[in-house]
């Protein structure tokens, strides 16, 4: 029997570490993205062939000018660090605003109108989960050839699922309360319905939601640049920048380690905070 | 019962229809097949003859219901690049990904269910924080960089295992770590939360009443309980697993399903990418159809839904 004592409990939501941490790296990553262009010291695309392969400040022999070394064709690595940081966040940011409103568009009118569109809106997420992801994003990017708006807009396109199953199920939970009711008979049309009581009612779930969405689609445009198939080169995605590495790891491994920090702890960061919103919001019912 | 499986298999079957209409549309999107198939350097009278060679002068129509029926008699049609059945193709390369599947599947259940029970018997103590914190850890992971830092350690630096191909057990211990890592979050949480969930309910005080031991609870009575979520979801990775294995399969140098599908990309192989897409799908939709099964089994009460 799991009965909470108050020292048992742990600080949840706004008020614990965790929460604090995640938002601190969002921070970061937001003025990095946002102040980029006065944050780099270098031009990221700037070949300095003389100056290949430079080693970060805390290994011997290091160029002060680069704190964090060069890569193989001599570009500044703080510099296409930062630089990609913006990129994962555009990226990110928009992928998950255009699956947020397919998502949401589908759940909440699933959830609300119940019956037919309700079982088509299953259908549709069934049929989407099915899907491999991956796989299709892949394709799509090579038989059309790498864009970033192609790239956000197949991500959107296939990443709505998790919004979808949120917004539908908490439109359900709303649906049935006593203000949805009260709107009703006063006579407010659907769509009011929808608008001034499901939706705000619903939106603390879905910004929940949408920043772990931010995190899922930041990874996968980083597996994609991985694979060549997602940010068009040279712009220094940091998936391209560990793929680019890959032939060097061997010598240089900091070459492939800094990137993979750089997302490992922005993705950490981003679901940190994530959780933190959750369980400040106290939505528990999406897993 | 089976009212109910045959209402899920006719939903399944829609869904692959629906997926195999998806599949078809997704390799035409780049417009004429013909030009991409003749290639660059192709004169007109190239690309027509290349036209009337692979059928695509027929109606659209036409060619999708070509597609449909062939396939479902298990007719892939033929690689370009290879010119052999797609269907032995991807045959040939399933061995690999589902051996790799598989072992990730089993690393990743070794690893969560005790951690995931575990955590839930001592709910709050530090030893649950240290619980969420891994699966958080293992979350926020980028799967191909775990599998490059594990290929520095332990296969260059170490020596201990073999960085790529396939051969022997050894082969998959990494590529297996890797996808199991994508995985382990959501089961430890999912049978943490499980188990919680079925350890505060009045079956379970009933059992502890009457006097059965520690163990005898945990595991007959509160474990299938928290078991049903737990295999849904244990398919569905293994459905997601096989899918997103193109990146692990790529890294590793495994030939794989979801090789296959990558170089075809690269080749514009687009019977190869279209089957393999549909092969992809169906086989998770077997999957999640054999979850239901199995939570119908495990509990009666989903049985009429």
């Amino acid at each position: 029997m799991s009965v909470t004592t108050a020292r048992a409990r742990t600080r949840r939501g706004w008020r614990s570490a965790s929460t604090w941490f995640g938002a601190v790296i969002v921070a970061i990553a937001a003025v990095c993205a946002i102040f980029a262009p006065l944050l780099m010291p270098h031009d990221p695309f700037a070949q300095d062939l003389g100056k290949r392969l430079l080693v970060p400040f805390w290994m011997e022999g290091s160029n002060p000018a680069h704190l964090l070394g060069t890569d193989q064709l001599g570009r500044d690595y703080l510099s296409r660090l930062i630089y990609g940081c913006r990129i994962s966040m555009l990226i990110g940011v928009t992928v998950s605003v255009v699956s947020g409103l397919i998502g949401i568009t589908l759940g909440v009118l699933g959830g609300f109108l119940g019956g037919r569109a309700d079982d088509a809106v299953l259908f549709a997420i069934t049929t989407r989960l099915s899907i491999p992801v991956v796989l299709v994003a892949l394709a799509v990017v090579g038989l059309l050839g790498s864009s970033m708006t192609l790239l956000v807009a197949t991500l959107g396109l296939l990443l709505w699922d998790r919004f979808a199953v949120v917004a539908r199920s908490t439109t359900m939970q709303v649906r049935n309360l006593d203000f949805v009711a009260a709107a009703w008979c006063a006579g407010c049309s659907r769509f009011r319905i929808l608008a001034f009581e499901v939706l705000p009612n619903i939106a603390s779930h879905l910004v929940v939601v949408a920043t772990l969405e931010i995190a899922l689609a930041i990874l996968l445009e980083a597996a994609l640049s991985f694979l060549g198939l997602g940010v068009p080169p040279p712009l220094p995605s940091w998936g391209l920048m560990i793929a680019e590495a890959k032939d060097y790891m061997f010598f240089s491994p900091w070459v492939i380690v800094i990137p993979g920090v750089a997302l490992f702890v922005l993705v950490l960061g981003i679901n940190l905070l994530g959780d933190g919103l959750r369980d400040t919001f106290g939505a528990r019912s999406d897993s | 019962m089976l009212q109910f499986f045959v209402r899920r298999l006719i939903v399944a079957l829609l869904v692959a229809a629906t997926v195999m209409t998806l599949a078809f549309v997704l390799t035409r999107l780049s417009g004429d097949l013909a030009i991409s198939i003749a290639g660059p350097n192709a004169t007109q009278a190239d690309v027509e003859a290349v036209r009337k060679a692979y059928g695509l002068d027929r109606p659209l129509i036409v060619q999708f219901f070509d597609w449909v029926r062939r396939a479902v008699t298990g007719d892939l049609g033929e690689s370009y690049f290879f010119k052999t059945p797609v269907s032995s193709l991807i045959a040939e390369r399933m061995p690999v990904t589902l051996t790799l599947g598989l072992t990730g599947l089993v690393i990743a259940l070794v690893v969560s269910l005790p951690l995931g029970i575990l955590a839930a018997v001592r709910e709050n103590t530090t030893f649950d924080r240290a619980v969420q914190v891994v699966a958080l850890l293992g979350q926020a992971m980028p799967s191909f960089w775990l599998g490059l830092l594990l290929m520095i350690t332990f296969g260059l630096q170490l020596g201990w295992l073999p960085i790529s191909g396939t051969g022997s057990w050894e082969h998959y211990v990494m590529p297996g770590i890797v996808l199991a890592f994508s995985a382990i979050p959501a089961l430890t949480r999912l049978t943490r939360a499980g188990m919680i969930q079925a350890m505060g309910s009045d079956y379970i005080r009933t059992a502890r009443a009457k006097g059965l031991s520690r163990a005898s609870i945990l595991l007959k009575h509160a474990l299938r309980n928290a078991a049903i979520p737990v295999v849904a979801i244990a398919a569905v990775q293994l459905g997601f697993m096989l899918g997103g294995s193109i990146v692990i399969e790529q890294v590793f140098a495994l030939h794989g399903v979801g090789f296959l599908a990558w170089e075809s990309i690269g080749k514009n192989d687009f019977p190869v990418v279209q089957a393999v897409v549909l092969v992809l799908a169906v086989i998770y939709v077997a999957l999640t159809m054999l979850a239901d099964l199995m939570n119908a089994v495990l509990d009666p009460r989903l049985r009429s839904s």
